[in-house]
Protein backbone atom coordinates (compact mmCIF):
# COMPACT_ATOMS: atom_id res chain seq x y z
CA UNK A 1 0.00 0.00 0.00
CA UNK A 2 1.53 3.18 -1.13
CA UNK A 3 1.05 6.38 1.86
CA UNK A 4 -0.14 8.60 -1.20
CA UNK A 5 -3.18 5.72 -1.64
CA UNK A 6 -4.32 5.73 2.11
CA UNK A 7 -7.36 7.02 1.60
CA UNK A 8 -7.91 5.14 -1.42
CA UNK A 9 -7.38 2.03 0.29
CA UNK A 10 -9.55 2.75 3.54
CA UNK A 11 -12.06 2.35 1.08
CA UNK A 12 -11.28 -0.50 -1.13
CA UNK A 13 -10.00 -2.79 0.72
CA UNK A 14 -12.65 -2.22 3.74
CA UNK A 15 -10.90 -5.93 4.46
CA UNK A 16 -7.73 -5.57 4.53
CA UNK A 17 -5.71 -8.68 6.19
CA UNK A 18 -2.27 -9.12 6.03
CA UNK A 19 -0.44 -12.67 6.75
CA UNK A 20 1.39 -11.95 10.25
CA UNK A 21 4.21 -13.94 11.02
CA UNK A 22 5.78 -14.48 14.27
CA UNK A 23 9.91 -15.68 13.64
CA UNK A 24 11.51 -16.51 16.77
CA UNK A 25 14.63 -17.91 17.71
CA UNK A 26 14.15 -21.02 20.65
CA UNK A 27 16.34 -22.20 23.02
CA UNK A 28 20.35 -21.33 23.06
CA UNK A 29 21.26 -20.22 20.18
CA UNK A 30 22.88 -17.16 19.36
CA UNK A 31 22.76 -16.93 15.72
CA UNK A 32 20.15 -14.89 13.80
CA UNK A 33 21.16 -13.70 10.44
CA UNK A 34 19.14 -15.83 8.77
CA UNK A 35 16.31 -15.26 10.98
CA UNK A 36 16.57 -11.44 10.26
CA UNK A 37 17.28 -12.44 6.59
CA UNK A 38 13.89 -14.04 6.64
CA UNK A 39 12.00 -11.77 7.98
CA UNK A 40 13.44 -9.30 5.78
CA UNK A 41 12.18 -11.27 2.94
CA UNK A 42 8.60 -11.57 4.16
CA UNK A 43 8.09 -8.51 4.96
CA UNK A 44 9.18 -7.62 1.22
CA UNK A 45 6.14 -10.14 0.50
CA UNK A 46 4.01 -7.61 2.17
CA UNK A 47 3.73 -10.00 5.41
CA UNK A 48 3.76 -8.08 8.82
CA UNK A 49 6.33 -9.83 10.64
CA UNK A 50 7.17 -9.90 14.30
CA UNK A 51 10.95 -10.76 15.56
CA UNK A 52 10.93 -11.89 19.02
CA UNK A 53 14.53 -12.29 19.72
CA UNK A 54 17.13 -14.80 21.02
CA UNK A 55 16.95 -17.56 23.05
CA UNK A 56 13.19 -18.04 23.46
CA UNK A 57 11.42 -20.51 25.24
CA UNK A 58 8.66 -22.68 23.90
CA UNK A 59 6.52 -21.19 26.55
CA UNK A 60 7.49 -17.64 25.34
CA UNK A 61 7.19 -18.35 22.31
CA UNK A 62 3.70 -19.98 22.22
CA UNK A 63 2.61 -16.82 24.53
CA UNK A 64 3.59 -14.48 21.86
CA UNK A 65 2.04 -15.89 19.20
CA UNK A 66 -1.41 -16.19 21.45
CA UNK A 67 -0.79 -12.14 21.89
CA UNK A 68 -0.16 -11.63 17.96
CA UNK A 69 -2.25 -13.54 16.89
CA UNK A 70 0.09 -15.07 14.49
CA UNK A 71 -1.13 -16.54 11.26
CA UNK A 72 2.36 -18.64 11.41
CA UNK A 73 5.27 -19.43 13.78
CA UNK A 74 8.38 -19.27 11.83
CA UNK A 75 11.43 -20.84 14.00
CA UNK A 76 15.30 -21.14 13.30
CA UNK A 77 17.34 -23.18 14.77
CA UNK A 78 20.32 -24.08 14.47
CA UNK A 79 21.32 -25.56 18.04
CA UNK A 80 20.87 -29.31 17.76
CA UNK A 81 18.33 -29.75 20.19
CA UNK A 82 14.99 -28.85 17.40
CA UNK A 83 14.25 -32.69 18.24
CA UNK A 84 13.22 -31.51 21.74
CA UNK A 85 12.26 -27.90 21.85
CA UNK A 86 10.66 -28.25 18.31
CA UNK A 87 7.62 -30.92 19.61
CA UNK A 88 7.32 -28.61 22.82
CA UNK A 89 6.09 -25.75 20.78
CA UNK A 90 4.01 -27.76 18.97
CA UNK A 91 2.41 -29.13 21.96
CA UNK A 92 1.82 -26.18 23.97
CA UNK A 93 -0.31 -24.82 20.75
CA UNK A 94 -2.46 -27.99 20.97
CA UNK A 95 -2.77 -27.47 24.88
CA UNK A 96 -3.85 -24.11 24.61
CA UNK A 97 -6.67 -24.88 21.66
CA UNK A 98 -4.49 -23.46 18.72
CA UNK A 99 -5.02 -25.73 15.77
CA UNK A 100 -5.29 -23.54 13.18
CA UNK A 101 -1.38 -21.53 13.18
CA UNK A 102 1.13 -22.81 10.35
CA UNK A 103 4.93 -23.72 12.45
CA UNK A 104 7.34 -23.96 9.85
CA UNK A 105 10.52 -23.88 10.50
CA UNK A 106 14.64 -23.17 9.52
CA UNK A 107 18.59 -23.66 10.00
CA UNK A 108 20.20 -27.17 10.20
CA UNK A 109 17.91 -29.94 10.68
CA UNK A 110 19.16 -33.39 9.44
CA UNK A 111 17.48 -34.87 7.04
CA UNK A 112 16.88 -38.40 9.03
CA UNK A 113 15.09 -36.15 11.95
CA UNK A 114 13.00 -34.32 8.91
CA UNK A 115 10.24 -37.26 9.39
CA UNK A 116 10.02 -37.07 13.18
CA UNK A 117 9.30 -33.21 13.49
CA UNK A 118 6.79 -33.63 10.81
CA UNK A 119 5.11 -36.32 12.58
CA UNK A 120 5.06 -33.32 15.81
CA UNK A 121 3.24 -30.68 13.69
CA UNK A 122 6.29 -28.96 11.87
CA UNK A 123 4.76 -28.16 8.49
CA UNK A 124 7.94 -27.77 6.69
CA UNK A 125 11.64 -27.38 7.00
CA UNK A 126 13.38 -24.92 5.22
CA UNK A 127 17.33 -26.11 4.99
CA UNK A 128 20.46 -23.94 4.00
CA UNK A 129 20.02 -22.82 0.77
CA UNK A 130 16.59 -22.69 0.25
CA UNK A 131 15.65 -19.68 -1.89
CA UNK A 132 13.52 -16.89 -0.34
CA UNK A 133 10.68 -16.91 -2.53
CA UNK A 134 10.39 -20.59 -1.63
CA UNK A 135 9.60 -20.08 1.88
CA UNK A 136 7.69 -17.49 0.65
CA UNK A 137 5.42 -18.93 -1.37
CA UNK A 138 4.87 -22.04 0.90
CA UNK A 139 3.60 -19.79 3.42
CA UNK A 140 1.07 -17.88 1.18
CA UNK A 141 -0.24 -21.26 0.21
CA UNK A 142 -0.61 -22.67 3.29
CA UNK A 143 -1.47 -20.29 5.95
CA UNK A 144 -5.24 -21.56 7.49
CA UNK A 145 -7.61 -20.18 4.81
CA UNK A 146 -9.93 -19.18 7.44
CA UNK A 147 -7.51 -17.16 9.37
CA UNK A 148 -6.99 -14.73 6.38
CA UNK A 149 -11.04 -14.97 5.36
CA UNK B 1 -16.56 -17.21 16.16
CA UNK B 2 -18.90 -14.41 15.80
CA UNK B 3 -17.91 -11.23 17.22
CA UNK B 4 -20.36 -11.46 19.96
CA UNK B 5 -18.62 -14.94 21.40
CA UNK B 6 -15.76 -13.18 21.27
CA UNK B 7 -16.93 -10.01 22.97
CA UNK B 8 -18.17 -12.43 25.71
CA UNK B 9 -15.16 -13.86 26.03
CA UNK B 10 -12.92 -10.55 26.06
CA UNK B 11 -15.56 -9.75 29.43
CA UNK B 12 -14.65 -12.75 30.56
CA UNK B 13 -11.00 -11.62 30.31
CA UNK B 14 -10.33 -14.55 27.94
CA UNK B 15 -7.03 -13.76 26.07
CA UNK B 16 -7.25 -16.01 22.69
CA UNK B 17 -11.01 -13.68 22.44
CA UNK B 18 -9.20 -10.22 23.45
CA UNK B 19 -6.39 -10.98 20.64
CA UNK B 20 -8.73 -11.96 17.57
CA UNK B 21 -10.83 -9.12 18.96
CA UNK B 22 -7.96 -7.07 18.49
CA UNK B 23 -7.15 -8.77 15.02
CA UNK B 24 -10.49 -8.02 13.67
CA UNK B 25 -10.33 -4.74 13.85
CA UNK B 26 -6.84 -4.07 12.50
CA UNK B 27 -8.52 -5.92 9.22
CA UNK B 28 -11.85 -5.41 9.21
CA UNK B 29 -13.02 -1.73 8.93
CA UNK B 30 -17.08 -2.40 9.21
CA UNK B 31 -16.29 -5.11 11.66
CA UNK B 32 -14.60 -2.63 13.80
CA UNK B 33 -17.65 0.19 14.11
CA UNK B 34 -19.44 -3.11 15.31
CA UNK B 35 -17.49 -3.47 18.10
CA UNK B 36 -16.15 -0.47 19.24
CA UNK B 37 -19.60 0.41 19.40
CA UNK B 38 -20.58 -2.22 21.46
CA UNK B 39 -17.25 -2.08 24.03
CA UNK B 40 -17.31 1.76 24.72
CA UNK B 41 -19.34 1.68 27.74
CA UNK B 42 -17.11 -0.34 29.32
CA UNK B 43 -13.70 2.05 28.79
CA UNK B 44 -12.49 4.38 31.11
CA UNK B 45 -10.65 2.22 33.36
CA UNK B 46 -7.41 1.94 32.36
CA UNK B 47 -4.41 4.40 32.72
CA UNK B 48 -3.36 5.17 28.94
CA UNK B 49 -0.13 6.35 28.89
CA UNK B 50 1.90 7.34 25.49
CA UNK B 51 5.51 6.66 24.74
CA UNK B 52 6.83 8.67 22.42
CA UNK B 53 10.29 9.79 20.67
CA UNK B 54 12.89 9.98 17.86
CA UNK B 55 13.74 6.14 16.27
CA UNK B 56 16.84 4.88 18.87
CA UNK B 57 16.09 6.48 21.90
CA UNK B 58 15.40 3.20 23.81
CA UNK B 59 11.34 3.19 23.78
CA UNK B 60 10.94 -0.24 23.66
CA UNK B 61 13.73 -1.02 26.44
CA UNK B 62 12.10 1.67 28.40
CA UNK B 63 9.02 0.05 28.04
CA UNK B 64 10.33 -3.19 28.88
CA UNK B 65 11.30 -1.57 32.03
CA UNK B 66 8.38 0.22 33.19
CA UNK B 67 6.20 -2.80 32.33
CA UNK B 68 7.97 -4.83 34.88
CA UNK B 69 8.58 -2.25 37.55
CA UNK B 70 4.79 -1.71 37.62
CA UNK B 71 3.79 -5.30 36.95
CA UNK B 72 6.08 -6.20 40.64
CA UNK B 73 3.83 -3.74 42.21
CA UNK B 74 1.20 -6.15 41.17
CA UNK B 75 -0.31 -3.69 38.20
CA UNK B 76 -1.44 -5.77 34.99
CA UNK B 77 0.03 -4.22 31.86
CA UNK B 78 -1.42 -4.36 28.18
CA UNK B 79 1.49 -2.87 25.77
CA UNK B 80 0.78 -1.94 21.74
CA UNK B 81 3.77 -1.30 20.27
CA UNK B 82 3.55 0.63 16.96
CA UNK B 83 6.04 0.40 13.93
CA UNK B 84 5.66 1.67 10.49
CA UNK B 85 4.74 -0.54 7.53
CA UNK B 86 6.85 -0.42 3.90
CA UNK B 87 5.21 1.92 1.57
CA UNK B 88 6.58 -0.13 -0.85
CA UNK B 89 5.15 -3.75 -0.04
CA UNK B 90 2.78 -3.04 2.69
CA UNK B 91 4.86 -5.60 4.92
CA UNK B 92 6.02 -4.56 7.87
CA UNK B 93 9.13 -5.93 10.57
CA UNK B 94 7.47 -5.58 13.96
CA UNK B 95 10.70 -5.34 16.44
CA UNK B 96 9.44 -3.82 19.70
CA UNK B 97 9.19 -7.76 21.68
CA UNK B 98 13.08 -7.98 20.97
CA UNK B 99 13.65 -5.62 23.06
CA UNK B 100 10.54 -6.80 25.49
CA UNK B 101 12.13 -10.16 25.69
CA UNK B 102 12.26 -9.89 29.60
CA UNK B 103 8.49 -9.34 30.04
CA UNK B 104 7.38 -12.13 27.47
CA UNK B 105 5.43 -14.48 28.73
CA UNK B 106 5.12 -12.79 32.70
CA UNK B 107 1.57 -12.75 34.15
CA UNK B 108 -0.46 -9.84 33.64
CA UNK B 109 2.03 -8.12 30.79
CA UNK B 110 0.23 -8.34 27.31
CA UNK B 111 2.00 -7.24 24.30
CA UNK B 112 0.71 -6.84 21.18
CA UNK B 113 2.52 -5.39 18.50
CA UNK B 114 1.17 -3.73 15.31
CA UNK B 115 1.62 -1.97 12.07
CA UNK B 116 1.13 1.77 10.71
CA UNK B 117 -0.78 0.12 7.46
CA UNK B 118 -0.11 3.78 5.76
CA UNK B 119 -1.70 6.07 8.86
CA UNK B 120 0.87 8.85 9.74
CA UNK B 121 0.29 9.89 12.68
CA UNK B 122 2.59 7.93 14.79
CA UNK B 123 -0.45 5.07 15.28
CA UNK B 124 -2.56 3.00 13.35
CA UNK B 125 -5.80 3.20 12.08
CA UNK B 126 -7.15 0.45 14.62
CA UNK B 127 -4.63 1.59 17.92
CA UNK B 128 -7.21 3.72 19.32
CA UNK B 129 -10.23 0.72 19.44
CA UNK B 130 -7.09 -2.23 20.20
CA UNK B 131 -6.27 0.26 23.56
CA UNK B 132 -10.41 0.48 23.97
CA UNK B 133 -10.30 -3.77 23.57
CA UNK B 134 -7.64 -3.86 26.60
CA UNK B 135 -9.45 -1.40 28.49
CA UNK B 136 -13.14 -2.98 28.31
CA UNK B 137 -11.40 -6.54 29.13
CA UNK B 138 -11.18 -4.88 32.91
CA UNK B 139 -7.46 -6.87 32.96
CA UNK B 140 -5.61 -4.33 32.58
CA UNK B 141 -4.35 -1.54 35.29
CA UNK B 142 -3.08 0.77 32.46
CA UNK B 143 -2.18 0.04 29.08
CA UNK B 144 1.25 1.61 27.26
CA UNK B 145 1.29 2.68 23.75
CA UNK B 146 4.17 2.90 22.29
CA UNK B 147 4.23 4.88 18.77
CA UNK B 148 6.50 4.34 16.20
CA UNK B 149 9.66 6.43 15.51
CA UNK B 150 8.31 10.13 15.40
CA UNK B 151 9.77 12.88 14.73
CA UNK B 152 8.77 16.79 15.02
CA UNK B 153 5.00 16.25 14.35
CA UNK B 154 3.39 13.12 15.32
CA UNK B 155 1.00 14.44 18.40
CA UNK B 156 -1.48 12.08 17.20
CA UNK B 157 -1.13 10.14 20.87
CA UNK B 158 -2.11 13.07 22.46
CA UNK B 159 -5.97 12.39 21.61
CA UNK B 160 -5.34 8.97 23.11
CA UNK B 161 -3.46 8.89 25.80
CA UNK B 162 -4.05 10.03 29.47
CA UNK B 163 -0.63 11.17 30.08
CA UNK B 164 2.07 11.27 27.34
CA UNK B 165 5.82 10.70 27.84
CA UNK B 166 8.38 11.70 25.37
CA UNK B 167 11.52 9.86 26.12
CA UNK B 168 14.83 11.68 24.54
CA UNK B 169 18.76 10.66 24.53
CA UNK B 170 21.53 12.66 24.56
CA UNK B 171 23.23 14.05 21.84
CA UNK B 172 20.00 14.87 19.93
CA UNK B 173 20.45 18.63 19.56
CA UNK B 174 20.58 21.88 21.66
CA UNK B 175 18.34 23.95 22.92
CA UNK B 176 16.70 24.89 19.70
CA UNK B 177 15.44 21.78 18.99
CA UNK B 178 14.07 21.45 22.48
CA UNK B 179 12.01 24.68 21.58
CA UNK B 180 10.50 23.87 18.84
CA UNK B 181 6.85 23.42 18.42
CA UNK B 182 5.51 19.93 17.65
CA UNK B 183 6.01 16.88 19.79
CA UNK B 184 8.28 18.80 22.24
CA UNK B 185 4.78 20.71 23.59
CA UNK B 186 2.57 17.44 23.96
CA UNK B 187 5.18 15.82 26.64
CA UNK B 188 3.59 15.45 30.59
CA UNK B 189 6.80 13.77 31.60
CA UNK B 190 10.19 13.99 29.92
CA UNK B 191 12.69 11.23 30.06
CA UNK B 192 15.95 11.48 29.28
CA UNK B 193 16.70 7.87 28.37
CA UNK B 194 20.66 6.38 28.20
CA UNK B 195 21.46 8.73 30.89
CA UNK B 196 24.39 6.53 31.57
CA UNK B 197 25.90 8.60 28.65
CA UNK B 198 27.92 11.48 29.54
CA UNK B 199 26.40 13.95 27.48
CA UNK B 200 23.17 13.36 29.54
CA UNK B 201 23.04 15.93 31.91
CA UNK B 202 23.00 18.76 29.23
CA UNK B 203 20.40 16.99 27.63
CA UNK B 204 18.34 17.33 30.86
CA UNK B 205 19.52 21.07 31.50
CA UNK B 206 18.63 22.10 27.84
CA UNK B 207 15.07 20.23 28.69
CA UNK B 208 14.35 21.92 32.05
CA UNK B 209 15.41 25.70 30.62
CA UNK B 210 12.91 24.82 27.78
CA UNK B 211 10.04 24.10 30.69
CA UNK B 212 10.88 27.33 32.59
CA UNK B 213 10.29 29.41 29.67
CA UNK B 214 7.21 27.69 29.61
CA UNK B 215 5.45 27.56 32.42
CA UNK B 216 2.42 26.46 32.89
CA UNK B 217 0.82 26.34 29.95
CA UNK B 218 -1.98 24.38 28.02
CA UNK B 219 -1.73 21.34 30.51
CA UNK B 220 -4.26 23.12 32.60
CA UNK B 221 -1.99 23.58 36.00
CA UNK B 222 0.65 20.30 35.36
CA UNK B 223 4.03 21.27 35.69
CA UNK B 224 5.92 18.84 33.02
CA UNK B 225 8.73 17.07 34.30
CA UNK B 226 12.40 15.74 33.45
CA UNK B 227 13.14 12.23 34.42
CA UNK B 228 16.53 10.68 33.73
CA UNK B 229 16.56 6.90 33.15
CA UNK B 230 18.83 4.41 31.79
CA UNK B 231 17.20 0.65 30.32
CA UNK B 232 20.99 -1.19 30.39
CA UNK B 233 21.89 0.35 34.04
CA UNK B 234 18.04 -0.16 35.64
CA UNK B 235 18.15 3.18 36.83
CA UNK B 236 15.45 6.08 36.95
CA UNK B 237 12.67 3.56 36.17
CA UNK B 238 11.14 3.91 39.90
CA UNK B 239 11.01 7.89 40.07
CA UNK B 240 9.36 7.65 36.49
CA UNK B 241 6.79 5.16 37.51
CA UNK B 242 6.48 7.69 40.98
CA UNK B 243 5.75 10.49 38.11
CA UNK B 244 3.76 9.05 36.24
CA UNK B 245 1.43 8.28 39.25
CA UNK B 246 1.69 12.08 40.37
CA UNK B 247 0.19 12.80 36.67
CA UNK B 248 -2.70 9.93 37.54
CA UNK B 249 -3.32 11.34 40.51
CA UNK B 250 -2.97 15.18 39.34
CA UNK B 251 -5.83 14.09 36.35
CA UNK B 252 -8.20 11.74 38.56
CA UNK B 253 -8.18 15.59 40.74
CA UNK B 254 -8.93 17.49 38.26
CA UNK B 255 -12.65 19.04 38.81
CA UNK B 256 -12.50 20.26 35.70
CA UNK B 257 -14.36 18.18 32.87
CA UNK B 258 -12.57 20.48 30.68
CA UNK B 259 -9.71 17.72 29.68
CA UNK B 260 -12.43 14.81 29.47
CA UNK B 261 -14.18 17.51 27.01
CA UNK B 262 -11.67 18.16 25.10
CA UNK B 263 -9.93 14.72 24.53
CA UNK B 264 -13.57 13.30 23.79
CA UNK B 265 -14.30 16.08 21.23
CA UNK B 266 -10.69 14.97 19.97
CA UNK B 267 -12.12 11.61 19.92
CA UNK B 268 -15.06 12.44 17.92
CA UNK B 269 -13.41 14.99 15.44
CA UNK B 270 -10.76 11.51 14.63
CA UNK B 271 -13.64 9.59 14.54
CA UNK B 272 -15.44 12.20 11.86
CA UNK B 273 -12.67 13.28 9.86
CA UNK B 274 -12.40 8.98 9.10
CA UNK B 275 -15.92 8.66 8.53
CA UNK B 276 -15.83 11.42 5.89
CA UNK B 277 -12.92 10.54 4.36
CA UNK B 278 -14.05 7.15 4.07
CA UNK B 279 -18.09 8.17 2.40
CA UNK B 280 -16.04 11.07 -0.08
CA UNK B 281 -13.49 9.19 -1.59
CA UNK B 282 -16.50 6.44 -2.44
CA UNK B 283 -18.49 8.37 -3.46
CA UNK B 284 -16.09 10.21 -5.73
CA UNK B 285 -15.33 6.67 -7.24
CA UNK B 286 -18.58 5.86 -7.63
CA UNK B 287 -18.83 9.18 -10.39
CA UNK B 288 -19.73 8.93 -13.65
CA UNK B 289 -17.32 11.57 -14.03
CA UNK B 290 -14.45 10.37 -12.20
CA UNK B 291 -12.71 8.26 -14.67
CA UNK B 292 -13.41 11.20 -17.52
CA UNK B 293 -11.77 14.06 -14.50
CA UNK B 294 -8.40 11.64 -14.14
CA UNK B 295 -8.21 11.79 -17.94
CA UNK B 296 -8.51 15.65 -18.30
CA UNK B 297 -6.04 16.41 -15.38
CA UNK B 298 -3.21 14.40 -17.50
CA UNK B 299 -3.94 16.11 -20.20
CA UNK B 300 -3.38 19.23 -18.13
CA UNK B 301 -7.12 20.45 -18.95
CA UNK B 302 -8.03 20.72 -15.83
CA UNK B 303 -6.69 20.81 -12.36
CA UNK B 304 -6.79 18.85 -8.97
CA UNK B 305 -8.55 21.37 -7.66
CA UNK B 306 -11.26 22.23 -10.20
CA UNK B 307 -11.70 18.38 -10.33
CA UNK B 308 -12.08 18.06 -6.42
CA UNK B 309 -14.76 20.66 -6.84
CA UNK B 310 -16.92 19.65 -9.53
CA UNK B 311 -16.95 16.00 -7.41
CA UNK B 312 -17.62 17.89 -4.54
CA UNK B 313 -20.48 20.00 -5.75
CA UNK B 314 -21.98 16.50 -7.43
CA UNK B 315 -21.96 15.21 -3.90
CA UNK B 316 -23.75 18.05 -2.17
CA UNK B 317 -26.62 17.73 -4.74
CA UNK B 318 -26.70 14.45 -3.87
CA UNK B 319 -27.24 14.33 -0.06
CA UNK B 320 -29.53 17.41 -0.62
CA UNK B 321 -31.79 14.98 -2.37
Amino acid sequence: MEFGERNACLHEELIMKRIKVLVAKPGLDGHDRGAKVICRALRDAGMEVVYSGLEQTPEQIVNAAIQEDADVIGLSILSGAHRVILPTVTKLLSEKGITDVLVVVGGIIPTDDHLFLKQHGISAIFGPGTPLKNAVEYIRENVSKERIH
Amino acid sequence: MDVQTLIDGLFKGDIISTTRLISIIENDFLKAEEISRRIYPHTGNAHVLGITGPPGVGKSSLVNKLALEWNKKGKNIGIIAVDPSSPYSGGALLGDRIRMREITGIKGIFIRSMATRGSLGGLARATRDAINILDASGVYDAVIVETVGAGQSEVQIMSIAKTVILVLSPGLGDEIQAMKAGTMEIADIFVVNKSDKPEALETVNDLERMLDYEGLNEKAGWQPVVVSTSSTMNTGIDELVTKIEEHQAFLAGMTSEKLHEKRAAMELIDTLITKIENEAIKKAKESPVYNELVKKIVEKKIDPYQAADIILKEYMQLSRQ
